[in-house]
Protein backbone atom coordinates (compact mmCIF):
# COMPACT_ATOMS: atom_id res chain seq x y z
CA UNK A 1 0.00 0.00 0.00
CA UNK A 2 2.62 2.65 0.78
CA UNK A 3 4.57 1.48 -2.56
CA UNK A 4 1.07 2.26 -4.10
CA UNK A 5 0.89 6.25 -2.64
CA UNK A 6 4.24 6.43 -3.49
CA UNK A 7 3.48 5.54 -6.89
CA UNK A 8 0.94 8.08 -7.39
CA UNK A 9 3.13 10.65 -5.44
CA UNK A 10 5.49 9.93 -7.67
CA UNK A 11 3.13 10.92 -10.10
CA UNK A 12 2.70 14.67 -9.26
CA UNK A 13 6.05 15.15 -8.93
CA UNK A 14 7.14 14.22 -12.79
CA UNK A 15 8.41 17.39 -14.44
CA UNK A 16 5.26 19.26 -16.03
CA UNK A 17 7.30 19.71 -19.48
CA UNK A 18 8.45 15.60 -19.76
CA UNK A 19 6.89 14.67 -22.56
CA UNK A 20 9.22 11.12 -23.32
CA UNK A 21 6.79 10.47 -26.23
CA UNK A 22 6.56 13.52 -28.25
CA UNK A 23 2.34 13.20 -28.25
CA UNK A 24 2.71 17.98 -27.86
CA UNK A 25 4.23 17.58 -31.23
CA UNK A 26 2.23 14.37 -33.03
CA UNK A 27 -1.28 15.85 -31.61
CA UNK A 28 -1.08 19.67 -32.47
CA UNK A 29 -3.11 21.80 -30.35
CA UNK A 30 -5.08 23.30 -34.04
CA UNK A 31 -6.72 21.01 -36.20
CA UNK A 32 -7.68 18.51 -33.42
CA UNK A 33 -9.43 21.48 -31.02
CA UNK A 34 -10.74 23.15 -34.35
CA UNK A 35 -12.50 19.90 -35.59
CA UNK A 36 -13.89 19.25 -32.21
CA UNK A 37 -15.03 23.15 -31.67
CA UNK A 38 -17.00 22.67 -35.00
CA UNK A 39 -18.37 19.32 -33.47
CA UNK A 40 -19.56 21.26 -30.73
CA UNK A 41 -20.92 23.89 -32.44
CA UNK A 42 -22.93 21.74 -34.09
CA UNK A 43 -24.14 19.26 -31.02
CA UNK A 44 -25.10 23.18 -29.30
CA UNK A 45 -27.50 24.25 -32.34
CA UNK A 46 -29.36 20.37 -32.25
CA UNK A 47 -29.86 20.69 -28.60
CA UNK A 48 -31.29 23.99 -28.94
CA UNK A 49 -33.62 22.86 -31.67
CA UNK A 50 -34.49 19.45 -29.79
CA UNK A 51 -35.02 21.06 -26.42
CA UNK A 52 -37.27 23.71 -28.65
CA UNK A 53 -39.23 21.28 -30.12
CA UNK A 54 -39.88 19.38 -27.35
CA UNK A 55 -41.07 22.26 -25.56
CA UNK A 56 -43.33 22.54 -28.32
CA UNK A 57 -44.13 18.76 -28.06
CA UNK A 58 -44.93 18.83 -24.61
CA UNK A 59 -47.56 22.32 -25.23
CA UNK A 60 -49.11 20.63 -28.32
CA UNK A 61 -49.67 17.29 -26.48
CA UNK A 62 -51.69 19.01 -23.86
CA UNK A 63 -53.92 20.39 -26.45
CA UNK A 64 -54.21 17.30 -28.53
CA UNK A 65 -55.71 15.42 -24.91
CA UNK A 66 -58.34 18.63 -24.45
CA UNK A 67 -59.45 18.00 -28.14
CA UNK A 68 -62.65 20.25 -28.00
CA UNK A 69 -62.92 23.70 -26.79
CA UNK A 70 -65.70 25.37 -26.46
CA UNK A 71 -66.00 29.65 -26.62
CA UNK A 72 -69.31 31.39 -24.74
CA UNK A 73 -69.44 34.91 -26.03
CA UNK A 74 -70.30 37.34 -22.91
CA UNK A 75 -70.59 34.92 -20.80
CA UNK A 76 -71.46 36.68 -17.89
CA UNK A 77 -74.62 37.97 -19.08
CA UNK A 78 -77.74 36.22 -17.96
CA UNK A 79 -79.24 33.69 -19.97
CA UNK A 80 -81.93 34.44 -22.45
CA UNK A 81 -85.27 33.77 -21.69
CA UNK A 82 -83.96 33.72 -17.84
CA UNK A 83 -85.63 36.86 -17.20
CA UNK A 84 -82.29 38.71 -16.61
CA UNK A 85 -82.71 38.26 -12.70
CA UNK A 86 -79.02 37.18 -13.09
CA UNK A 87 -78.33 33.92 -11.35
CA UNK A 88 -78.80 31.89 -14.82
CA UNK A 89 -75.41 33.30 -16.63
CA UNK A 90 -74.78 32.19 -20.24
CA UNK A 91 -71.78 30.07 -19.08
CA UNK A 92 -73.59 28.20 -17.04
CA UNK A 93 -76.44 27.13 -18.73
CA UNK A 94 -73.76 26.04 -21.42
CA UNK A 95 -72.14 24.14 -18.67
CA UNK A 96 -75.26 22.87 -18.05
CA UNK A 97 -76.17 20.90 -21.37
CA UNK A 98 -72.36 19.93 -21.64
CA UNK A 99 -73.10 17.95 -18.34
CA UNK A 100 -75.80 16.55 -19.44
CA UNK A 101 -74.10 15.76 -23.30
CA UNK A 102 -73.26 11.76 -23.86
CA UNK A 103 -69.23 11.59 -24.60
CA UNK A 104 -68.33 14.49 -22.73
CA UNK A 105 -65.58 12.97 -19.92
CA UNK A 106 -65.27 16.28 -18.18
CA UNK A 107 -65.26 19.93 -18.54
CA UNK A 108 -62.89 22.61 -17.43
CA UNK A 109 -63.53 26.36 -17.60
CA UNK A 110 -59.93 28.34 -18.35
CA UNK A 111 -59.44 31.00 -15.79
CA UNK A 112 -59.03 34.48 -16.59
CA UNK A 113 -55.65 34.58 -15.85
CA UNK A 114 -54.62 31.46 -17.96
CA UNK A 115 -56.68 33.26 -20.99
CA UNK A 116 -54.53 36.32 -20.61
CA UNK A 117 -51.35 34.32 -20.44
CA UNK A 118 -52.51 33.07 -23.87
CA UNK A 119 -52.89 35.98 -25.46
CA UNK A 120 -50.17 38.04 -24.44
CA UNK A 121 -47.79 37.63 -26.74
CA UNK A 122 -50.31 38.98 -29.46
CA UNK A 123 -52.16 41.91 -26.88
CA UNK A 124 -49.05 42.69 -24.89
CA UNK A 125 -48.64 43.12 -21.33
CA UNK A 126 -51.65 45.01 -20.43
CA UNK A 127 -54.39 42.85 -21.11
CA UNK A 128 -56.50 43.70 -18.37
CA UNK A 129 -56.22 47.06 -18.80
CA UNK A 130 -58.00 46.71 -22.43
CA UNK A 131 -60.72 45.84 -20.60
CA UNK A 132 -61.58 43.49 -23.42
CA UNK A 133 -65.04 41.35 -24.05
CA UNK A 134 -63.08 38.01 -24.05
CA UNK A 135 -65.11 34.89 -23.61
CA UNK A 136 -65.16 32.20 -21.61
CA UNK A 137 -63.24 29.06 -22.75
CA UNK A 138 -64.49 25.71 -21.62
CA UNK A 139 -61.75 22.92 -22.06
CA UNK A 140 -63.64 19.30 -23.27
CA UNK A 141 -62.31 15.91 -22.26
CA UNK A 142 -64.28 13.69 -24.92
CA UNK A 143 -64.52 10.00 -24.72
CA UNK A 144 -62.45 8.37 -27.10
CA UNK A 145 -65.68 6.94 -29.08
CA UNK A 146 -66.18 10.97 -29.32
CA UNK A 147 -69.32 12.42 -29.58
CA UNK A 148 -71.75 14.00 -32.09
CA UNK A 149 -70.65 17.63 -32.43
CA UNK A 150 -73.12 18.84 -34.55
CA UNK A 151 -75.72 17.94 -32.34
CA UNK A 152 -73.92 19.22 -29.37
CA UNK A 153 -73.44 22.62 -30.90
CA UNK A 154 -77.19 22.67 -31.70
CA UNK A 155 -77.88 22.51 -28.45
CA UNK A 156 -75.59 24.98 -27.28
CA UNK A 157 -76.36 27.75 -29.73
CA UNK A 158 -80.06 27.09 -28.19
CA UNK A 159 -79.08 27.59 -24.31
CA UNK A 160 -76.18 30.56 -25.26
CA UNK A 161 -76.46 31.68 -28.71
CA UNK A 162 -73.24 32.84 -30.30
CA UNK A 163 -71.41 29.89 -28.87
CA UNK A 164 -68.40 28.19 -30.78
CA UNK A 165 -67.21 24.67 -30.73
CA UNK A 166 -63.88 23.86 -32.20
CA UNK A 167 -62.31 20.30 -32.29
CA UNK A 168 -58.32 20.66 -32.14
CA UNK A 169 -57.65 17.24 -31.91
CA UNK A 170 -55.88 15.79 -35.18
CA UNK A 171 -54.65 19.06 -35.47
CA UNK A 172 -52.83 19.29 -32.15
CA UNK A 173 -52.10 15.65 -32.78
CA UNK A 174 -50.32 16.24 -36.26
CA UNK A 175 -48.00 19.28 -34.61
CA UNK A 176 -47.30 16.98 -31.73
CA UNK A 177 -46.08 14.29 -34.04
CA UNK A 178 -44.22 16.72 -36.06
CA UNK A 179 -42.68 18.11 -32.77
CA UNK A 180 -41.63 14.79 -31.73
CA UNK A 181 -40.15 13.99 -35.29
CA UNK A 182 -38.18 17.32 -34.73
CA UNK A 183 -36.88 16.12 -31.20
CA UNK A 184 -35.96 12.80 -32.61
CA UNK A 185 -34.11 14.15 -35.64
CA UNK A 186 -32.09 16.30 -33.08
CA UNK A 187 -31.32 13.59 -31.24
CA UNK A 188 -29.67 11.63 -33.97
CA UNK A 189 -28.00 14.86 -35.14
CA UNK A 190 -26.31 14.53 -32.21
CA UNK A 191 -25.72 11.27 -31.71
CA UNK A 192 -23.91 11.62 -35.61
CA UNK A 193 -21.93 14.43 -34.24
CA UNK A 194 -20.54 12.45 -31.28
CA UNK A 195 -19.86 9.78 -33.67
CA UNK A 196 -18.06 12.25 -36.14
CA UNK A 197 -16.36 13.19 -33.50
CA UNK A 198 -14.99 10.33 -31.98
CA UNK A 199 -14.10 9.14 -35.05
CA UNK A 200 -11.81 12.70 -35.68
CA UNK A 201 -10.21 11.46 -32.65
CA UNK A 202 -9.53 8.00 -33.66
CA UNK A 203 -7.81 9.23 -37.01
CA UNK A 204 -6.15 11.99 -34.79
CA UNK A 205 -4.56 9.79 -32.24
CA UNK A 206 -4.08 6.70 -35.16
CA UNK A 207 -1.75 9.57 -37.03
CA UNK A 208 -0.24 10.80 -33.45
CA UNK A 209 0.84 7.10 -32.93
CA UNK A 210 1.92 6.49 -36.56
CA UNK A 211 4.23 9.64 -35.83
CA UNK A 212 5.55 8.64 -32.61
CA UNK A 213 5.53 5.41 -33.25
CA UNK A 214 9.86 4.75 -32.14
CA UNK A 215 8.99 6.53 -29.05
CA UNK A 216 6.55 4.33 -28.36
CA UNK A 217 8.70 1.34 -29.27
CA UNK A 218 11.16 2.26 -27.17
CA UNK A 219 9.36 3.75 -24.06
CA UNK A 220 7.20 0.03 -24.70
CA UNK A 221 10.31 -1.78 -24.28
CA UNK A 222 11.47 0.24 -21.28
CA UNK A 223 9.11 -1.12 -19.32
CA UNK A 224 5.97 1.13 -19.71
CA UNK A 225 2.48 -0.39 -19.53
CA UNK A 226 -0.21 0.15 -22.36
CA UNK A 227 -2.32 1.96 -19.24
CA UNK A 228 1.21 4.14 -19.25
CA UNK A 229 1.25 5.41 -22.62
CA UNK A 230 -2.49 5.47 -23.25
CA UNK A 231 -2.50 7.96 -20.47
CA UNK A 232 0.08 10.37 -22.24
CA UNK A 233 -2.02 10.29 -25.33
CA UNK A 234 -5.47 10.26 -23.89
CA UNK A 235 -4.53 13.48 -21.57
CA UNK A 236 -3.53 15.38 -24.44
CA UNK A 237 -6.74 14.37 -25.94
CA UNK A 238 -8.66 14.94 -23.02
CA UNK A 239 -7.27 18.94 -22.89
CA UNK A 240 -7.70 19.53 -26.63
CA UNK A 241 -11.25 18.17 -26.98
CA UNK A 242 -12.11 20.36 -23.80
CA UNK A 243 -10.95 23.32 -25.25
CA UNK A 244 -12.39 22.24 -28.87
CA UNK A 245 -15.96 21.64 -26.61
CA UNK A 246 -15.58 24.56 -24.96
CA UNK A 247 -14.63 26.88 -27.77
CA UNK A 248 -17.87 25.73 -29.72
CA UNK A 249 -20.35 26.01 -26.71
CA UNK A 250 -19.11 29.91 -26.77
CA UNK A 251 -19.04 30.63 -30.60
CA UNK A 252 -23.04 28.52 -30.28
CA UNK A 253 -24.49 31.21 -27.91
CA UNK A 254 -25.05 34.30 -29.84
CA UNK A 255 -26.69 31.82 -33.06
CA UNK A 256 -28.64 30.43 -30.02
CA UNK A 257 -29.00 33.57 -28.16
CA UNK A 258 -30.07 35.04 -31.55
CA UNK A 259 -32.52 32.17 -32.27
CA UNK A 260 -34.33 32.43 -29.13
CA UNK A 261 -34.85 36.07 -29.24
CA UNK A 262 -36.39 35.65 -32.60
CA UNK A 263 -38.51 32.34 -31.34
CA UNK A 264 -39.70 33.65 -27.89
CA UNK A 265 -43.02 35.56 -28.97
CA UNK A 266 -44.02 31.91 -30.03
CA UNK A 267 -43.03 29.90 -26.84
CA UNK A 268 -45.48 28.62 -24.82
CA UNK A 269 -45.54 30.71 -21.76
CA UNK A 270 -43.76 29.90 -18.89
CA UNK A 271 -42.11 26.76 -20.90
CA UNK A 272 -39.10 28.85 -22.88
CA UNK A 273 -38.24 32.34 -21.64
CA UNK A 274 -40.15 32.51 -18.79
CA UNK A 275 -41.59 35.97 -18.04
CA UNK A 276 -39.47 38.12 -20.32
CA UNK A 277 -39.67 40.87 -17.89
CA UNK A 278 -38.19 38.83 -15.15
CA UNK A 279 -35.49 38.28 -17.28
CA UNK A 280 -32.20 40.40 -17.91
CA UNK A 281 -30.94 41.23 -20.66
CA UNK A 282 -31.29 38.80 -23.47
CA UNK A 283 -29.68 35.47 -21.49
CA UNK A 284 -33.21 34.97 -19.89
CA UNK A 285 -34.78 33.53 -23.29
CA UNK A 286 -32.52 30.54 -23.52
CA UNK A 287 -34.22 27.72 -21.50
CA UNK A 288 -33.13 26.96 -18.36
CA UNK A 289 -32.23 23.22 -19.67
CA UNK A 290 -29.73 24.71 -22.07
CA UNK A 291 -27.90 26.36 -19.57
CA UNK A 292 -26.98 23.21 -18.05
CA UNK A 293 -26.10 21.60 -21.56
CA UNK A 294 -24.16 23.90 -22.43
CA UNK A 295 -21.64 23.62 -19.94
CA UNK A 296 -22.10 20.30 -20.57
CA UNK A 297 -20.51 20.19 -23.97
CA UNK A 298 -16.91 20.57 -23.11
CA UNK A 299 -17.44 17.84 -20.52
CA UNK A 300 -18.48 15.73 -23.01
CA UNK A 301 -16.21 16.46 -25.88
CA UNK A 302 -13.63 15.77 -22.96
CA UNK A 303 -15.17 12.63 -22.27
CA UNK A 304 -15.34 11.46 -25.73
CA UNK A 305 -11.70 12.31 -26.41
CA UNK A 306 -10.60 10.59 -23.55
CA UNK A 307 -12.23 7.40 -23.62
CA UNK A 308 -11.83 7.13 -27.46
CA UNK A 309 -8.22 7.85 -27.34
CA UNK A 310 -8.00 5.51 -24.74
CA UNK A 311 -9.51 2.97 -27.06
CA UNK A 312 -7.44 3.60 -29.96
CA UNK A 313 -4.33 3.75 -27.98
CA UNK A 314 -5.03 0.48 -26.37
CA UNK A 315 -5.73 -1.16 -29.53
CA UNK A 316 -3.18 -0.19 -31.38
CA UNK A 317 -0.44 -1.50 -28.65
CA UNK A 318 -1.80 -5.06 -29.18
CA UNK A 319 0.39 -5.24 -31.60
CA UNK A 320 3.05 -4.75 -29.69
CA UNK A 321 4.15 -7.81 -27.38
CA UNK B 1 16.91 -17.14 -13.46
CA UNK B 2 16.82 -17.45 -17.63
CA UNK B 3 15.87 -21.04 -18.57
CA UNK B 4 15.10 -21.57 -22.50
CA UNK B 5 14.10 -24.81 -23.61
CA UNK B 6 13.66 -26.05 -27.26
CA UNK B 7 13.26 -22.16 -27.95
CA UNK B 8 12.96 -20.71 -31.85
CA UNK B 9 12.38 -17.51 -33.18
CA UNK B 10 10.47 -16.15 -36.48
CA UNK B 11 9.99 -13.00 -37.18
CA UNK B 12 6.70 -11.39 -38.74
CA UNK B 13 3.07 -12.33 -39.01
CA UNK B 14 3.74 -16.10 -40.36
CA UNK B 15 5.05 -17.28 -37.44
CA UNK B 16 4.24 -20.88 -37.89
CA UNK B 17 5.61 -21.12 -41.24
CA UNK B 18 8.27 -18.27 -42.05
CA UNK B 19 11.81 -19.21 -41.86
CA UNK B 20 13.20 -19.01 -38.27
CA UNK B 21 15.84 -16.95 -36.94
CA UNK B 22 16.55 -18.77 -33.97
CA UNK B 23 15.97 -23.10 -33.70
CA UNK B 24 15.84 -24.97 -31.25
CA UNK B 25 17.85 -23.28 -28.28
CA UNK B 26 18.21 -24.71 -24.90
CA UNK B 27 20.26 -23.03 -22.56
CA UNK B 28 20.09 -21.91 -19.02
CA UNK B 29 21.79 -18.97 -17.13
CA UNK B 30 22.06 -18.89 -13.14
CA UNK B 31 21.21 -15.81 -11.09
CA UNK B 32 24.23 -13.76 -11.34
CA UNK B 33 25.87 -15.63 -13.87
CA UNK B 34 27.84 -14.11 -16.91
CA UNK B 35 27.45 -15.22 -20.40
CA UNK B 36 29.35 -13.53 -23.66
CA UNK B 37 27.03 -13.88 -26.63
CA UNK B 38 29.29 -14.42 -29.71
CA UNK B 39 28.92 -15.33 -33.28
CA UNK B 40 29.10 -14.16 -36.25
CA UNK B 41 26.82 -11.29 -38.14
CA UNK B 42 23.01 -12.36 -38.41
CA UNK B 43 23.44 -15.45 -36.36
CA UNK B 44 21.05 -14.31 -34.34
CA UNK B 45 22.16 -12.63 -31.00
CA UNK B 46 20.34 -9.33 -31.25
CA UNK B 47 17.39 -11.58 -31.43
CA UNK B 48 18.08 -13.90 -28.66
CA UNK B 49 18.82 -10.48 -26.63
CA UNK B 50 15.18 -9.32 -27.53
CA UNK B 51 13.51 -12.68 -26.80
CA UNK B 52 15.25 -12.81 -23.17
CA UNK B 53 13.98 -8.74 -22.85
CA UNK B 54 10.79 -9.85 -23.79
CA UNK B 55 10.43 -7.71 -26.52
CA UNK B 56 9.35 -10.07 -29.05
CA UNK B 57 7.89 -13.52 -27.94
CA UNK B 58 8.94 -17.37 -28.67
CA UNK B 59 7.40 -18.81 -31.86
CA UNK B 60 7.87 -22.26 -30.35
CA UNK B 61 9.39 -23.93 -26.93
CA UNK B 62 9.96 -22.52 -23.51
CA UNK B 63 11.19 -19.62 -22.27
CA UNK B 64 11.87 -18.16 -18.57
CA UNK B 65 13.13 -15.10 -17.26
CA UNK B 66 13.40 -14.22 -13.85
CA UNK B 67 10.65 -16.60 -12.83
CA UNK B 68 8.57 -16.10 -15.69
CA UNK B 69 7.38 -17.63 -18.18
CA UNK B 70 7.46 -15.19 -21.31
CA UNK B 71 5.77 -17.59 -23.97
CA UNK B 72 2.73 -17.98 -21.44
CA UNK B 73 2.34 -14.64 -19.33
CA UNK B 74 -0.22 -12.57 -20.03
CA UNK B 75 0.71 -9.08 -21.81
CA UNK B 76 -0.09 -6.92 -18.27
CA UNK B 77 2.36 -9.12 -16.78
CA UNK B 78 5.42 -8.50 -19.07
CA UNK B 79 5.85 -4.82 -18.27
CA UNK B 80 6.78 -5.63 -14.63
CA UNK B 81 9.36 -7.83 -16.21
CA UNK B 82 11.21 -5.52 -18.72
CA UNK B 83 11.42 -3.42 -15.77
CA UNK B 84 13.61 -5.39 -14.12
CA UNK B 85 15.89 -5.88 -17.39
CA UNK B 86 18.40 -3.75 -18.17
CA UNK B 87 19.58 -3.60 -22.02
CA UNK B 88 22.00 -1.80 -24.23
CA UNK B 89 20.60 -1.88 -27.60
CA UNK B 90 23.46 -1.96 -30.88
CA UNK B 91 21.54 1.04 -31.96
CA UNK B 92 20.94 2.61 -28.90
CA UNK B 93 17.58 3.60 -29.29
CA UNK B 94 17.71 6.61 -27.37
CA UNK B 95 14.54 9.51 -28.05
CA UNK B 96 16.31 12.12 -30.26
CA UNK B 97 13.77 14.66 -28.48
CA UNK B 98 14.91 14.11 -24.99
CA UNK B 99 18.43 15.42 -23.18
CA UNK B 100 21.24 12.78 -22.18
CA UNK B 101 19.98 13.48 -18.78
CA UNK B 102 16.15 13.02 -19.50
CA UNK B 103 16.77 9.99 -21.56
CA UNK B 104 19.02 8.43 -18.50
CA UNK B 105 16.30 9.26 -16.00
CA UNK B 106 13.29 7.49 -18.21
CA UNK B 107 13.62 3.92 -16.63
CA UNK B 108 12.86 5.83 -13.34
CA UNK B 109 10.20 7.43 -14.59
CA UNK B 110 8.32 5.15 -15.99
CA UNK B 111 8.53 3.05 -12.98
CA UNK B 112 7.43 5.98 -10.82
CA UNK B 113 10.46 6.60 -8.90
CA UNK B 114 10.28 10.42 -6.76
CA UNK B 115 12.10 13.01 -8.88
CA UNK B 116 14.07 13.22 -5.86
CA UNK B 117 15.91 10.06 -6.25
CA UNK B 118 16.29 10.18 -9.76
CA UNK B 119 17.79 13.75 -9.89
CA UNK B 120 20.86 12.24 -7.47
CA UNK B 121 20.81 8.49 -9.66
CA UNK B 122 21.33 10.10 -13.12
CA UNK B 123 23.87 12.85 -11.75
CA UNK B 124 25.41 9.63 -10.23
CA UNK B 125 25.39 7.42 -13.25
CA UNK B 126 26.14 9.90 -15.64
CA UNK B 127 29.31 11.33 -14.10
CA UNK B 128 30.23 7.35 -14.26
CA UNK B 129 30.28 7.19 -17.91
CA UNK B 130 31.89 10.27 -17.95
CA UNK B 131 28.98 12.80 -19.39
CA UNK B 132 28.73 15.17 -16.60
CA UNK B 133 28.76 18.03 -18.81
CA UNK B 134 26.92 16.71 -21.45
CA UNK B 135 23.38 16.40 -19.38
CA UNK B 136 21.39 18.40 -20.98
CA UNK B 137 22.93 17.84 -24.70
CA UNK B 138 20.50 15.87 -27.08
CA UNK B 139 21.66 12.78 -28.65
CA UNK B 140 22.04 14.13 -32.08
CA UNK B 141 24.53 16.31 -30.94
CA UNK B 142 26.12 13.40 -29.04
CA UNK B 143 29.11 11.56 -30.50
CA UNK B 144 28.61 7.62 -31.42
CA UNK B 145 30.64 6.66 -28.26
CA UNK B 146 28.71 9.60 -25.99
CA UNK B 147 25.28 8.08 -27.16
CA UNK B 148 26.48 4.81 -26.36
CA UNK B 149 27.51 5.87 -22.97
CA UNK B 150 23.86 7.47 -22.76
CA UNK B 151 22.55 4.24 -23.52
CA UNK B 152 24.51 2.08 -21.06
CA UNK B 153 23.43 4.58 -18.55
CA UNK B 154 19.85 4.11 -19.11
CA UNK B 155 19.97 0.36 -19.39
CA UNK B 156 22.03 0.39 -15.32
CA UNK B 157 20.07 3.22 -14.12
CA UNK B 158 16.97 1.05 -12.69
CA UNK B 159 19.90 -1.84 -10.36
CA UNK B 160 18.38 -4.20 -13.04
CA UNK B 161 18.44 -8.35 -11.73
CA UNK B 162 19.20 -9.20 -15.87
CA UNK B 163 21.62 -6.58 -18.03
CA UNK B 164 21.43 -7.56 -21.83
CA UNK B 165 24.02 -5.94 -23.31
CA UNK B 166 24.20 -5.99 -27.14
CA UNK B 167 27.55 -4.69 -28.81
CA UNK B 168 28.25 -1.89 -25.97
CA UNK B 169 31.78 -1.15 -26.72
CA UNK B 170 30.99 -1.10 -30.47
CA UNK B 171 31.72 2.82 -30.61
CA UNK B 172 34.01 2.93 -27.40
CA UNK B 173 37.54 3.14 -27.53
CA UNK B 174 40.04 0.67 -25.60
CA UNK B 175 40.05 2.76 -22.62
CA UNK B 176 35.97 3.19 -22.14
CA UNK B 177 35.72 -0.40 -23.38
CA UNK B 178 37.53 -1.33 -20.35
CA UNK B 179 36.16 1.07 -17.50
CA UNK B 180 32.40 -0.44 -18.74
CA UNK B 181 33.89 -3.97 -18.51
CA UNK B 182 34.85 -3.01 -15.10
CA UNK B 183 31.62 -1.43 -14.61
CA UNK B 184 29.62 -4.44 -15.87
CA UNK B 185 31.95 -7.54 -13.77
CA UNK B 186 30.73 -4.67 -10.36
CA UNK B 187 27.24 -4.83 -11.11
CA UNK B 188 27.76 -8.80 -12.14
CA UNK B 189 30.10 -9.28 -8.45
CA UNK B 190 26.58 -7.20 -6.77
CA UNK B 191 24.22 -10.09 -8.16
CA UNK B 192 22.81 -8.62 -11.28
CA UNK B 193 22.87 -11.79 -14.34
CA UNK B 194 24.48 -9.78 -17.59
CA UNK B 195 24.80 -11.35 -20.87
CA UNK B 196 26.90 -9.27 -23.45
CA UNK B 197 26.95 -9.95 -27.45
CA UNK B 198 30.34 -8.78 -28.89
CA UNK B 199 32.25 -9.32 -32.01
CA UNK B 200 35.70 -7.87 -30.09
CA UNK B 201 37.58 -11.02 -29.65
CA UNK B 202 39.87 -8.99 -27.97
CA UNK B 203 38.21 -7.52 -24.80
CA UNK B 204 36.80 -11.81 -24.78
CA UNK B 205 39.97 -12.56 -24.45
CA UNK B 206 40.95 -9.70 -22.07
CA UNK B 207 37.74 -11.03 -19.31
CA UNK B 208 37.43 -14.66 -19.55
CA UNK B 209 33.84 -15.93 -19.10
CA UNK B 210 31.49 -18.45 -20.06
CA UNK B 211 30.64 -17.99 -23.91
CA UNK B 212 27.13 -18.80 -25.55
CA UNK B 213 28.19 -19.55 -29.42
CA UNK B 214 25.54 -18.76 -32.36
CA UNK B 215 25.97 -19.67 -35.39
CA UNK B 216 22.94 -19.68 -38.12
CA UNK B 217 20.42 -19.30 -35.40
CA UNK B 218 21.45 -22.13 -33.62
CA UNK B 219 23.21 -22.63 -30.56
CA UNK B 220 26.87 -24.28 -30.69
CA UNK B 221 28.21 -24.44 -27.36
CA UNK B 222 27.08 -23.47 -24.33
CA UNK B 223 29.74 -23.74 -21.84
N1 LIG C 1 12.84 -7.30 -37.08
C1 LIG C 1 13.25 -8.29 -37.91
N2 LIG C 1 12.39 -8.78 -38.82
C2 LIG C 1 12.76 -9.78 -39.64
N3 LIG C 1 13.95 -10.35 -39.62
C3 LIG C 1 14.85 -9.91 -38.74
C4 LIG C 1 14.54 -8.86 -37.82
N4 LIG C 1 15.62 -8.63 -37.05
C5 LIG C 1 16.56 -9.50 -37.46
N5 LIG C 1 16.10 -10.26 -38.47
C6 LIG C 1 16.83 -11.34 -39.14
O1 LIG C 1 17.27 -12.24 -38.14
C7 LIG C 1 18.58 -12.71 -38.42
C8 LIG C 1 19.42 -12.50 -37.16
O2 LIG C 1 19.51 -11.11 -36.91
P1 LIG C 1 20.19 -10.57 -35.60
O3 LIG C 1 20.03 -9.10 -35.58
O4 LIG C 1 19.67 -11.32 -34.44
O5 LIG C 1 21.71 -10.96 -35.84
P2 LIG C 1 22.98 -10.58 -34.99
O6 LIG C 1 23.62 -11.85 -34.60
O7 LIG C 1 22.63 -9.65 -33.92
O8 LIG C 1 23.87 -9.84 -36.08
P3 LIG C 1 24.92 -8.65 -35.83
O9 LIG C 1 26.14 -9.26 -35.23
O10 LIG C 1 25.21 -8.18 -37.21
O11 LIG C 1 24.28 -7.66 -34.98
C9 LIG C 1 19.08 -11.92 -39.59
O12 LIG C 1 19.04 -12.78 -40.71
C10 LIG C 1 18.08 -10.81 -39.79
O13 LIG C 1 17.84 -10.60 -41.15
MG1 LIG D 1 22.96 -7.70 -33.52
Amino acid sequence: MAGRSEFRHARLLRPAGFDELGVRRALSDRILPALVAAMSFLAALALAGGLAAAGLAGHWRTGAATVVTVQVPRPTQPAEGSGGAGEDTRLGRALAVLHTSPGVVSTRVVPEGELSDLLRPWLGAGIEKLSLPIPAVIELRMAPAGADLDRLTRRLESAAPGALVESHGPWFRRLAVLAHSLVACAAVAALVVALVASMVVVIATRAGLLARREAIEIVHDLGASDGYIAGRFSRRVLGLAALGGLAGAVLAMPVLLGLATLAAPFAAPGQAGGDPELSWGALGVLPASLWLMLPGLPVLAAAIGFLTAQGTVRQWLRRLP
Amino acid sequence: MVRLEGVGLCYGRDAETGPEVLRDITLAIPAAGFRWLLGPSGAGKSSLLRLLHAAVRPSRGRLEVLGTDVGGASRRALPRLRRRIGVVHQDFRLLRHLSAYDNVALPLRIAGRPEGQIRADVGEVLRWVGLADKMEVHPARLSGGEQQRVAIARAVIGRPQLLLADEPTGNLDDRQSERLMQMLTELNRLGTTVVVATHNDALVRRHPAPALLLEGGRLQAAA
